[in-house]
């Protein structure tokens, strides 16, 4: 009894003193000890230790424990951090709200180089105009609210009118409202080729120039001959659906010149482009016959059922019922059509033509003759 | 005169791999010397680099031909091989057929060779395969 007794108690003891230490094994996991203490930047989940690295310098050639036994400190310290941060529930699961991140972070791409001044500010330049300070909002009477000083709804929209006096010296037959909405139009029209130009003169683009094309009164014949052919070619289809006089001819030429390799070209590159085509022109036989041989099979498959059906629908006509071979046409076509699926697919597989082209002939016959 | 292009020399190879076919990378592919085809006003001309530059000294409308026409493009670019392509296809041809005596004449002057006037033919050539035709003395026809 006494020694069991002494056991239990010796146990009981043990078992204490073992959770005791858990404890302490457990804090110690959990803190750690540092001269200095580390910045967190818990926003980028940064911390930097400036702490000096005497134990790597001590650990010699191969500092991995020390390595490793260093990053697990620095990472328990920063997750201390992360768990002392204010946390919610998000779709059942807690999340720590990082505050916002306080170092900065250096460009991922280069610094935009400066774009060339346009037009305008070129000339704003020149003569030092500044811009005026103007304010967004302009008060409307008509409306009689503040309205935009331009864009939508903007305060003196002249297309929005409703009432136009004809003016004093123009024709009272005279459309107005369309007078106006139409030098909208070339206002705008206007403004965005400037803005083109411009962008075209920053990425310094080649633009197609109007340079000869403006009607003068004394232009060459060949200048006349290239305006009329760019005025031609100007149309949302470019130029194709335009008529010509009666006895204009067709512009010859006017297409791209091709261009070939050069007559001395390298010859060694010739003779390995050429062998490669004839590798690839190999590697693609085989399959072609596999098709070829299919649609031989199918054909002879063919002509023997034309054969019997012609026979059987005779027998029909006798008996005076089609059942049988209206049946084993339905029967047979599935497989059929899948074979011939196969075969086309297969041929279709193979890109550029491979050897024996003519096959194609022979195909199509079979399709014919399926329907 | 100018190289093929690729379409061009896809459609050449085609046509002659009929007669040859693998045999072809022997004739891009020479020991001795390097050849090439040349397209002249739509011929087709095999031609060593020795000839070739020689040839590039005569201007493009006098000259007539270069080395050895193998065929040319018609003019929806289908190649129709020449008789003077026999030289180089005869030795790497793939299936060959031998006539008769008495039927030799007879297809010389462009008449079809009756089965009568076959005499040997290489086994297992197939249907629509493109031959070589020899006399019974393996003068390629």
């Amino acid at each position: 009894m006494s020694p069991g007794g002494a056991m239990e108690g010796q146990s009981v003891e043990e078992l204490l003193a073992k959770a005791e230490r858990d404890e302490a094994e457990k804090l110690q996991r959990i803190t750690v000890h540092k001269e200095l203490e580390l910045e967190f930047d818990l926003g980028n989940l940064l911390a930097s230790d400036r702490n000096p690295p005497t134990g790597l310098r001590r650990a010699g050639p191969t500092p991995e424990a020390e390595l490793q036994a260093l990053a697990r400190d620095n990472t328990q310290l920063l997750i201390n951090q992360l768990w002392q941060l204010p946390t919610e529930r998000v779709e059942e699961a807690l999340v720590a709200r990082l505050p916002e991140p306080t170092t900065r972070l250096p460009r991922e791409k280069p610094v935009p180089r400066p774009r060339p001044l346009t037009r305008w500010q070129q000339f704003a330049r020149l003569k030092g105009i500044r811009p005026k300070k103007k304010t967004n909002l302009v008060w409307d009477e008509v409306s009689g609210q503040w309205r935009r000083r331009w864009g939508y709804q903007r305060a003196r929209d002249d297309t929005k009118e409703w009432l136009i006096e004809v003016p004093g010296g123009a024709d009272p037959l005279e459309d107005q409202f369309a007078k106006r909405i139409q030098a909208k139009k070339e206002r705008v029209a206007k403004n965005e080729l400037n803005r083109l130009r411009n962008l075209a003169r920053a990425h310094k683009m080649q633009l197609p120039s109007a340079a000869g094309m403006h009607p003068t009164g004394h232009q060459s014949k060949e200048e006349l001959g290239r305006a009329m052919q760019v005025a031609k070619v100007s149309t949302a289809s470019v130029g194709r659906f335009q008529e010509r006089l009666p006895k204009e001819k067709a512009p010859r030429g006017s297409g791209k010149k091709r261009k070939f390799q050069p007559l001395f070209g390298d010859f060694a590159a010739e003779k390995k482009s050429q062998l490669e085509l004839l590798r690839v022109m190999k590697s693609k036989k085989p399959q072609l016959d596999v098709t070829r041989a299919t649609n031989k099979q199918m054909r002879e498959e063919d002509q023997e059922e034309a054969a019997k059906r012609r026979k059987m629908s005779q027998k029909g006509k006798r008996k005076g019922g089609r059942q049988g071979p209206g049946g084993k046409r339905k029967g047979v076509p599935p497989s059929r059509g899948g074979k011939r699926k196969a075969g086309l697919g297969g041929k279709m597989n193979s890109g550029p033509l491979p050897y024996g082209g003519k096959r194609k002939g022979g195909q199509h016959q079979g399709g014919k003759r399926r329907k | 005169m100018r190289p093929l292009t690729e379409e061009e020399t896809r459609v050449m190879f085609e046509k002659i791999a009929k007669y040859i076919g693998e045999n072809l990378q022997l004739l891009v592919d020479r020991p001795d010397g390097t050849y090439c085809f040349r397209l002249h006003n739509d011929r087709v001309y095999y031609v060593s680099e020795k000839i070739l530059k020689l040839a590039a000294n005569i201007s493009g409308d006098k000259l007539v031909s270069l080395g050895t026409c193998f065929g040319k493009f018609t003019k929806t670019h289908k190649f129709r091989l020449h008789i003077t392509a026999l030289d180089y296809l005869a030795p790497y041809a793939k299936y060959k057929v031998w006539i008769k005596p008495g039927a030799e004449q007879s297809f010389l002057y462009g008449n079809h060779v009756l089965k009568s006037g076959l005499g040997r033919i290489t086994e297992n050539t197939c249907q629509y395969q493109g031959v070589v035709v020899y006399s019974m003395a393996d003068v390629p026809l």
